[in-house]
């Protein structure tokens, strides 16, 4: 056990984990946000919070975890390299663990270009592997990047994302291993809608052997509308959809359900994958859903371990 | 070579506006190459001028020359009895040779007229590159001449990003991947086994965020220990 977060637990015990997202809001009143965590409270068994994603000024997700944690509920706590450099980033895993964080997601993060301060200066002092190979050293040897000693230890459960969807394919498991090796315990990859190509991942995965040094959990976003599809397939850097997909939603008549259908049929298959620990559940901007979803995935409940 | 772009016209125009007797002084080396700022700049540059005070009922008198380089003392010396004629000098050098202009000649009033770029090449006619960022610790021997700390928008250092699709960076489908680069020339020499070891956070002291640098060498320094 490296921090027994919630999650941590869950995956240890080998049941099919599930964790959620909330997204900060551009102001500083985030009593939206503590609703769609009530919301799913009890449907997931860790969130997500987004750290200023795609580079828009929101609520830090430090802080923002903070006041899940006042609500009882498991934050992870997404870092990206994009605006921090070193000293803070290592500065806030203290801060994160000291308020009593125990799951980190160490990220690249989008370019800066993509949000509403396109004129800021990226920092990426070090990259989304040195991350992740810095905070384990802090947990295993007690060492910051630079050398000097930690004068208490600390735990923490550390994650990284992977994004089979992205390119050279092949080296996308180079990378999930290299990942591994850094210090990931647990693995979100990118929304999956190309089941396909997933499944090639993961037998290459398999291969190697990687699905049992970490757990994967799949991620999973559902569509609302058309529109949404769309953008994501010609916006979104990151995400690939597939032209049936789009006929899909095309051709049904109640376009949200069919998009409820396609990700509850998505986890069900992810469920059968040998290898797939659990699913990453992002459904930023319909949050209401996240319940449906689990139920009728066959999620629910969600086991209470402690 | 240094690349470097114009100014726009109103922006050198507003800041030529307390000066009535302008020099435009060209660089003959890498601005002329990347058709930013020769002699062929400067003439143009000193005609549009004229024509803009002319316009507004402006009095000018304005001379367009050009010096091999404008980040040598000695080759400044070939024109600064010339130079100190007039009530401004608006350089058409990189932002070294402006400097050094001033560092050399502080009575003189010099303004940039161009935008430096980077230290890039010419791929094609018309178009320059990015290659390099000075980052003070060259990488180039691991990555096999892609420099990932100047290609990638990120400066990873461990890999291509999620963001990579189809050789192109997220940052814009015109903008190679670095990193794909990389890969593809390291899988070619049967050298991936590179991008399989964590590579540690880089030494950033070694560039810029160092502050500035001065390289010293005793070994050709005409006085030393000055
Ligand atoms: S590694 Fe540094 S010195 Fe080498 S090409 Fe890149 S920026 Fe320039
Ligand atoms: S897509 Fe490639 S070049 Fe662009 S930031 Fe990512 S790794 Fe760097």
């Amino acid at each position: 056990m490296k921090a027994g977060s919630n999650l941590e637990k869950v995956i240890n015990s080998g049941q099919f984990a599930v964790t959620g997202e909330l997204g900060p809001p551009k102001s500083a009143d985030i009593s939206a946000l503590r609703e769609h965590g009530e919301t799913m409270r009890n449907y997931v068994d860790a969130f997500n919070i987004t750290d200023n994603q795609t580079a828009i000024v929101r609520t830090s997700s430090i802080g923002v975890a903070g006041a899940l944690l006042q609500m009882g509920l498991e934050p992870v706590v997404q870092m990206t390299v994009r605006d921090r450099n070193r000293i803070a980033l290592q500065g806030d895993l203290l801060g994160a663990v000291a308020m009593g964080v125990k799951n980190v997601l160490c990220l690249s993060g989008d370019h800066q270009m993509f949000g509403n301060e396109a004129a800021a200066k990226g920092v990426y002092d070090i990259d989304s592997m040195q991350l992740l190979k810095a905070f384990k050293d802090i947990r295993d040897e007690g060492k910051f990047i630079g050398g000097d000693d930690l004068e208490a230890p600390l735990s923490v459960y550390l994650g990284a994302v992977a994004n089979p969807f992205a390119d050279p394919f092949e080296y996308r498991v180079d990378r999930l291993e290299k990942k591994i090796a850094a210090g990931a315990s647990f693995i979100q990859t990118q929304c999956i809608f190309d089941l396909d190509r997933f499944k090639r991942w993961m037998e290459l995965v398999r291969e190697r052997g990687l699905h049992k040094k970490v757990a994967i959990l799949g991620g999973v976003t559902p569509i609302k509308s058309l529109g949404a599809a769309r953008y994501m397939k010609n916006f979104v850097s990151g995400i690939t959809i597939p032209d049936e997909l789009i006929d899909r939603l095309k051709g049904a008549e109640k376009k949200k359900e069919e998009g409820l259908k396609i990700a509850i049929e998505t986890i069900q298959q992810l469920k059968e994958i040998e290898g797939v620990a659990g699913v990453h559940v992002m459904a930023i901007a319909w949050e209401e859903v996240v319940p449906d979803i689990v139920e009728r995935a066959g999620l629910y409940p969600r086991p209470k371990l402690s | 070579m240094i690349t470097a772009e114009r100014k726009p016209l109103d922006e050198i125009f507003e800041m030529l506006k307390p000066y009535r007797r302008i020099a435009v002084l060209g660089c003959g080396t890498c601005v002329t190459v990347c058709m930013a700022g020769g002699q062929k700049e400067a003439e143009e540059l000193a005609a549009a001028i004229s024509i803009q005070r002319k316009k507004e009922k402006q009095e000018v008198s304005v001379e367009a020359f050009t010096i091999e380089r404008q980040c040598e003392f000695e080759m400044i010396d070939q024109v600064a009895e010339r130079l100190k004629g007039f009530d401004a000098v608006l350089s058409l050098a990189c932002g070294v040779g402006v400097q050094t202009l001033v560092e050399h000649m502080p009575e003189l009033i010099v303004l940039p007229g161009l935008n430096t770029k980077s230290m890039g090449y010419p791929l094609e006619q018309g178009v320059w590159v990015e290659r390099c960022l000075g980052c003070g610790d060259c990488v180039l021997h691991l990555t096999q001449g892609i420099c990932p700390i100047t290609r990638c928008a990120k400066s990873l250092l461990n890999g291509p990003c999620g963001g990579s699709a189809d050789g192109k960076c997220e940052i814009g489908k015109d903008v190679d991947c670095a990193w794909h680069l990389i890969h593809d020339r390291l899988e070619k020499l049967g050298r991936l086994k590179v991008m399989e070891e964590i590579q540690p956070p880089k030494d950033w002291s070694s560039s810029h965020h160092g502050g500035p640098r001065t390289i010293v060498r005793e070994d050709v320094r005409l006085e030393s220990g000055k």
